[in-house]
């Protein structure tokens, strides 16, 4: 029954090609009623091709309009129609007045946007046409990318979400999972979702995080590659915002290659478990910042490394006082010419993430907005600012508090100083202030870190804060003009007793941290992942496994050490033993 | 019938799991298909408390099941009757229902066929009694304006039609309805008392559900324990079927 249809469907679409005018009336109620017989069984996929001689041009506009009809009248009105036409010898005796032109090669399909009057006219010599009709996806974009399905000729798999009627008979194979990305299912494992370690499989496709009951449901696919994670935790990978250098590479030295040093911090830091970082520059001239900013653009993270979120410039505009290891002859104020100042000490900004500030300089609150409408996060510290400036600080925009109780006042019960913003009650509604610690039980005393805990536990956010000498190993470095001595998890300038900088890698920091406070699991690794992007603002794509979002997790042990990191879903680096 | 009495809600699930696992076993499955008979209620597929949401976070997460093989009544199909009708017609591709699970309600309903409901219905629409209603409102935050009124639902003459049917009666608020069911005669008010006329029925329920039942009926039903529990007693694995000695010539025990 079905084979007289077909010869009815064809030959109308045909004569309908031909003669439009004959058939106007009639053809898109055939066709609509041949539509209303497939429709039941678009579930099987089936496919009609035409097959038309001559040009497309000449069928192009009632082919069109017949599939706008088609999905006005039968699948609903927002069913995107999309053609698309392989171009190939067609049938013998083809070929009705129009020039020849230059065919493209079989096979290769030519896409046409719907409703455009594009190419119709370009393609010679068609042999089928084919239109999908697309289901209206909530993301727009991502349907037009599934009507490519790339082959001509039969067999071919309308992808799965789109229903297909071309106008011939062809019954196609289940055509569930072609053209889309493999789904990864990672089993047997603790996932941190929720704030909650719950015991669930994580899905992965196409580098995020995907809602398996969709997957399920909707699409009616199972997963194509289970990997067994051996009952580990999974957690989003961990986000560092302040890290100077390590491996012997210090981004605030000027050198030709500044990339491939930062690419090379980018690649030893995966095996601690962070998958995106901010490059931080200290102190500089404006010479170097003119010369290594435009070096370090901000960069997805992949099997070469972990992602550039952008660079935290931590200072020139920081006090005298709490300059700390600082240069004391690059520190400059913007008394003058305010965001002017700045935009003249660091040049272009479009790599930056991050500025540290000391809020007490004259005319910071307008630097602060110049910087936050640019969407540049602005930190206090290396200050000596009372409470109140610190208040009106973070009401012009500041939201985070660089390495908290180091480079700034201590606390007073009189007068806590920008430590106070902890427990401030003049912060803008909604509003929360975030503050970096370093927790590698040198730097802070454990009291001390309980203290900032308890106080304000969502806005710790974990930094290493990391020198050159991170990853050097014990003994004696050279780095630039310093000589210093490493010893286990403490770096000293050579032959003295005087701190030079942290180097203890980030999941070590995590590990102290959940140790010193006695938080839950699921607070420390936030305090690594899902803080940090929320200061950022990124908290929809990273520092989260919620669906969406990017699939950049580690692999963690219950002792919290790090058995694998993955970017994007892609496994960048896993520990000695779990590569035997 | 066989009646299982268990001493707790955990006994009674942990019964009902291995004697499905047997059934699965004996069954033999290979490209046979399964069936899932859901009772949607209308609300949106993503809803949290959809039929498809809580099928998936409690069932078909944790196993490897295709989704092909997953057919649940979709309560926002445009039209309702052919989605039913169209159900049944999976059914009877699928070759029928070998085992059908399900519990009761507090009224006696077995898979939302309200009292008054036909002993030979159908997969049909069914408007839900306010019983149900307020027992289901815990769901909807104990709002009784949220919870839907209708729902799909297989009917009693479809579940009848089933090879086999386990029903899971727990907690003294079915206890009741457990008595209408088994002590009482066959009537419309109390559906699952069809299934005393169905050929393979068996009840598990624990001792809270049976606080309305005759003594007498329950030291019978304990007693024949001793036969019913080597109904649950682990078969050979399906990995070693290969293995003839393995194979258990046991065939289900009938009544």
């Amino acid at each position: 029954m079905f084979l007289i249809y077909k010869d009815l469907i064809c030959s109308y679409v045909c004569g309908a090609a031909l003669r439009p005018q004959l058939y106007s009336n009639l053809r898109s109620s055939v066709a609509l009623w041949g539509c209303r017989l497939l429709r039941d069984s678009l579930d099987r996929t089936t496919l009609l091709q035409p097959w038309l001689s001559g040009a497309a041009g000449q069928c192009a506009g009632p082919a069109r309009s017949w599939s706008r009809a088609v999905s006005n009248k039968v699948l609903g009105c927002d069913w995107t129609p999309v053609w698309t036409a392989c171009v190939g010898p067609g049938p013998a005796g083809a070929g009705r007045g129009r020039p020849r032109r230059p065919c493209r090669p079989r096979g290769v399909p030519v896409t046409w946007a719907p409703l455009s009057r594009g190419p119709a006219g370009h393609v010679a010599r068609l042999s089928q046409l084919r239109v999908t009709w697309l289901r209206p996806e909530p993301g727009g974009p991502q349907s037009a990318e599934r009507a490519e399905s790339g082959r001509a000729g039969f067999g071919c798999g309308a992808p799965g979400g789109a229903r297909s009627v071309g106008l011939r008979w062809l019954t196609m194979r289940d055509a569930q999972g072609e053209g889309r990305a493999p789904v990864l299912q990672f089993t047997n494992c603790r996932i941190l979702r929720g704030r909650a370690l719950l015991r669930e499989d994580l899905w992965v496709r196409g580098g995020r995080i995907l809602d398996p009951e969709k997957l399920f449901f909707e699409e009616r696919r199972m997963a194509d590659e289970q990997r067994d994670c051996g009952g580990c935790i999974l957690a989003p990978g961990f986000i560092d915002v302040q890290i100077n250098g390590g491996f012997g590479v210090d981004f605030s030295q000027a050198t030709e290659d500044v990339g491939s040093g930062v690419a090379l911090v980018a690649q030893r830091i995966l095996s601690h478990g962070v998958t995106s970082f901010c490059p931080t520059l200290v102190t500089s001239p404006p010479e170097v910042y003119h010369k290594v900013l435009p070096q370090i653009p901000v960069k997805s993270g992949g099997p070469h490394g972990a992602g550039v979120l952008g660079v935290h410039l931590e200072g020139p505009f920081i006090s005298r006082e709490k300059r700390g290891a600082h240069p004391e002859a690059h520190l400059r104020s913007f008394e003058a010419n305010a965001f002017h100042d700045v935009l003249a000490t660091y040049g272009p900004l479009d790599n930056v993430r991050i500025v540290t500030l000391a809020p007490e300089l004259g005319r910071s609150h307008e630097v602060i907005q110049a910087l936050t409408a640019r969407g540049i996060c602005v930190s206090l510290g290396h200050s000596v600012a009372d409470l109140q400036a610190a208040e009106e600080a973070v009401q012009s925009g500041a939201t985070f508090i660089t390495h908290l109780f180091n480079a700034m006042l201590p606390f007073h019960h009189r007068d806590p100083g920008i430590v106070g913003l902890l427990t401030s009650d003049r912060l803008p509604p909604g509003r929360h202030i975030f503050y970096g610690m370093i927790a590698d039980g040198t730097h802070t005393n454990p009291a001390a870190l309980r203290i900032a805990h308890r106080a304000h536990p969502q806005g710790l956010v974990l930094v290493t804060d990391a020198v050159p000498a991170l990853g050097l190993g014990n003994g004696r470095h050279t780095l630039g003009q310093q000589e210093v001595e490493v010893d286990g998890l403490t770096a000293y300038v050579a032959g003295t007793k005087t701190l030079s900088g942290s180097i203890a890698p980030m999941d070590v920091c995590v590990r102290h941290f959940l140790q010193a406070t006695g938080c839950s699991v699921e607070l420390a690794l936030e305090a690594a992942s899902l803080h940090p992007a929320q200061l950022l603002g990124l908290e929809k794509h990273k520092g989260t496994l919620d669906f969406g979002a990017d699939a950049d997790f580690v692999v963690l042990d219950d002792s919290l050490h790090v058995r694998a990191t993955y970017i994007s879903g892609e496994l960048v680096w896993q520990a000695e033993e779990a590569r035997q | 019938m066989k009646l299982i009495i268990l001493d707790h809600y955990s006994q009674a699930s942990e019964w009902a799991a291995k004697y499905i696992r047997n059934r699965i076993i004996q069954f033999n499955p290979g490209p046979d298909q399964y069936f899932t008979l859901g009772l949607p209620t209308g609300l949106p597929r993503d809803h949290p408390e959809s039929y498809h949401s809580f099928m998936w976070n409690n069932f078909f997460k944790h196993i490897d099941i295709c989704p092909e093989n997953t057919h649940i009544l979709d309560g926002n199909a445009p039209d309702l009757q052919a989605e039913c009708d169209a159900f049944e017609e999976k059914i009877k591709a699928a070759g029928g229902i070998e085992l059908f699970v399900g519990g009761i309600g507090p009224d006696g309903h077995i898979a939302f066929n309200e009292p008054g409901s036909s002993l030979v219905s159908r997969t049909r629409v069914k408007t839900l009694a306010m019983d149900t209603i307020l027992a289901n409102a815990r769901f909807f935050d104990g709002d009784l304006t949220k919870v839907p009124t209708m729902a799909l639902t297989v009917g009693v003459g479809t579940l009848m039609d089933a090879r086999e049917v386990m029903i899971l009666i727990t907690g003294a608020h079915k206890a009741f309805a457990l008595y209408k069911a088994i002590e009482e005669g066959v009537s419309h008010m109390w559906t699952v008392s069809a299934f005393q006329q169905h050929p393979r029925t068996v009840f598990v329920c624990d001792e809270d559900a049976t606080l309305e039942l005759k003594v007498k009926t329950v030291k019978y039903f304990k007693g024949l324990m001793l036969v019913h529990n080597k109904l649950v007693d682990p078969l050979y694995s399906i990995k070693e079927k290969e293995t003839e000695n393995n194979q258990s010539p046991e065939k289900p025990y009938g009544d």
